[in-house]
């Protein structure tokens, strides 16, 4: 295997947000969060509501400057966005007035891609996502599946060396949930790129990662990672397997033992 | 084309210039209800004709005044005045709107003087613009961009406030340079805010140009309302003038509406 690019070390991160009255105290998103994701590895982040996760991408999207700590890419800081990531936000943001195509080549356009090359990285991807045939239709017109996928391929354009994913799957039916988790294992099969996925799903963890970190409430640290050992590629019926129960099992016992808010 | 006039043309064109004329009646019957009620004010009250002339006069002496020449370098001057004191006032309108939403210390710096400014009725600053800027079309011109550019600051700088912050996000995440961000996000995401207050402006223009010319001007609608009113006493001149002025705004509004359903039609 060739060496691979792409490895993500985030290094005890604190986020502390200004509270909104100006006595209160500052709210602490984040406190002392150390993450690895190695290159060419799928990394699931779980948690509950509110401990952080968003936060942490857009830590390591360069969006957000922690108060303390620090996020690297191959060993270079990231401080601010960066090509070779690739955020997919928890909400689609696709632009309302623009076709699905127009919305996904819009990273292109703005690092100024002409029309042509454009056009032919557009049609390498949208077969990628399943959305040949809504190319020339709007968001509005669209399931909230098919948004999300819109949002991956435009996160995709760019061919990042690493994927932030922020629960990309949370509108799609369990059936095509469990077909996107296989694609995204293919994809990373075919691309190389390491992945940081955000998900509430247990299974979805299992079935995709090679690591799930389990995070603390608020403020988020990480309570536990578990490794889950079983070969790629993986099938579906890795699900009904006892290792699977295992894990499952493991991850729960930590988000439950999760410490209280500080 | 030798069909009937009942047959539906066959090709995209006619058809669809059909129907949208068919989505007209509306427009068509609130005119002659308006006519309607009109004629019958006149012939109920018996007022004379110097005080409300029946539409039939009034229409009659509109056709008139056209084909003499008597209307048209009046409308063409106030027609000017509309077109440059609204591109002024517009283009002013959105710099400062602009500037407005996106810098707090200009907005506690500007607003007193935007509020003020706004609160001082136009008719009374009207004679001192004339005085300032002369007789001549600047005063007009100047005129009208102020009553234009009030309306088109409010909109812009409430289009721009409202832009969703997730999109402003996503553009900084793909490292969209200034300009980027002001054209391919801000300015859309704007854009039916802007038009609503262009809508209120292009009107708000006609307004305008018609106060710049009653504080001096020797040429325009307004000047002719005067004159039709004064040294002439034509009363249906007076009201074909008014007619006119009222045809001026809604083509303004008309090409704006248009312009709309072009850009954001589609949404
Ligand atoms: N811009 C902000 N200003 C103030 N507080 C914020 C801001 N963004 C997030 N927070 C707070 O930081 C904490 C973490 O938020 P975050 O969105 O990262 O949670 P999350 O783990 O993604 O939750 P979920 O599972 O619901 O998506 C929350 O308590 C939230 O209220
Ligand atoms: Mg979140």
């Amino acid at each position: 295997m060739t060496a691979r690019t792409g490895r993500l070390v985030a290094d005890d991160i604190r986020v502390a947000f200004r509270p909104a009255q100006r006595n209160a105290a500052p709210a602490i998103a984040l406190d002392g969060l150390s993450l690895d994701v190695g290159g060419g590895e799928i990394v699931a982040l779980i948690g509950p509501n509110g401990c952080g996760k968003s936060t942490f991408l857009r830590v390591a999207a360069g969006l957000l400057r922690p108060e303390r700590g620090r996020v690297t890419l191959d060993g270079v800081g990231v401080t601010a966005p960066d090509p070779r990531i690739g955020l997919v936000f928890q909400e689609p943001r696709l632009l309302p007035w623009r076709s699905v195509a127009d919305n996904v080549t819009y990273p292109l356009e703005l690092a100024g891609w002409s029309r042509e090359r454009r056009a032919a990285r557009l049609a390498e991807l949208l077969p990628v996502v399943g959305l040949e045939a809504a190319a020339a239709l709007r968001p509005v017109q669209l399931s909230g599946g098919m948004r999300q996928r819109a949002a991956i391929a435009r996160a995709l354009v760019l061919a990042p060396d690493v994927l932030l994913l922020d629960e990309p799957f949370s509108a799609l039916d369990a059936l095509t949930r469990e077909r996107f988790n296989l694609d995204l294992l293919g994809l990373q099969e075919r691309t190389g790129t390491s992945i940081l996925i955000v998900t509430h799903s247990i299974p979805e963890a299992i079935l995709v990662a090679d690591r799930v970190v389990v995070m603390t409430p608020r403020p988020g640290r990480v309570a536990a990672e578990v490794r889950i050992t079983a070969p790629r590629p993986r099938s579906l019926a890795l699900l009904d397997e006892a290792l699977t129960s295992r894990a499952a099992a493991e991850i729960r016992a930590h988000l439950e033992l999760g410490e209280p808010v500080g | 084309m030798s069909a009937d006039p009942g047959t539906i043309a066959v090709g995209g064109t006619p058809l669809a210039l059909g129907r949208s004329l068919v989505g007209l009646w509306p427009i068509g019957a609130a005119f002659a209800a308006f006519v309607i009620v009109w004629k019958l004010v006149v012939v109920v009250s018996g007022l004379p004709e110097f005080i409300l002339p029946a539409p039939e006069v009034v229409g009659a002496r509109l056709v008139e005044a056209w084909a003499d020449g008597t209307i048209a370098p009046h409308a063409w001057t106030t027609f000017v005045e509309v077109v440059l004191g609204f591109t002024l006032g517009a283009g002013f309108g959105l710099a400062v709107g602009y500037a407005l939403a996106r810098s707090v210390l200009i907005e506690r710096f500007l607003s007193p003087y935007l509020v003020a400014a706004q609160a001082v009725p136009i008719l009374a600053l009207a004679p001192l613009l004339a005085l300032w800027f002369g007789p001549g079309l600047l005063a007009k011109v100047v005129i009208c961009g102020l009553i234009v550019f009030f309306p088109l600051t409010i909109a812009t700088m409430v289009g721009i406030r409202s832009v969703d912050r997730g999109l402003l996000e996503l553009g900084r995440s793909l490292r969209a340079s200034r300009r980027q961000v002001l054209c391919t996000l801000e300015i859309p995401a704007a854009l039916p805010a802007i038009l609503g207050g262009l809508r209120v402006g292009v009107t708000l223009a006609v307004v305008g140009a018609i106060v710049g010319e009653w504080a001096g001007a020797d040429r325009g609608l307004g000047v002719l309302v005067n004159l039709a009113r004064g040294s002439l006493f034509d009363i249906p001149l007076l009201f074909a003038t008014l007619a006119t002025i009222a045809l001026l705004g809604i083509a303004c509004y008309v090409v704006v509406v248009l312009v709309e359903r072009r850009l954001v039609g589609l949404r």
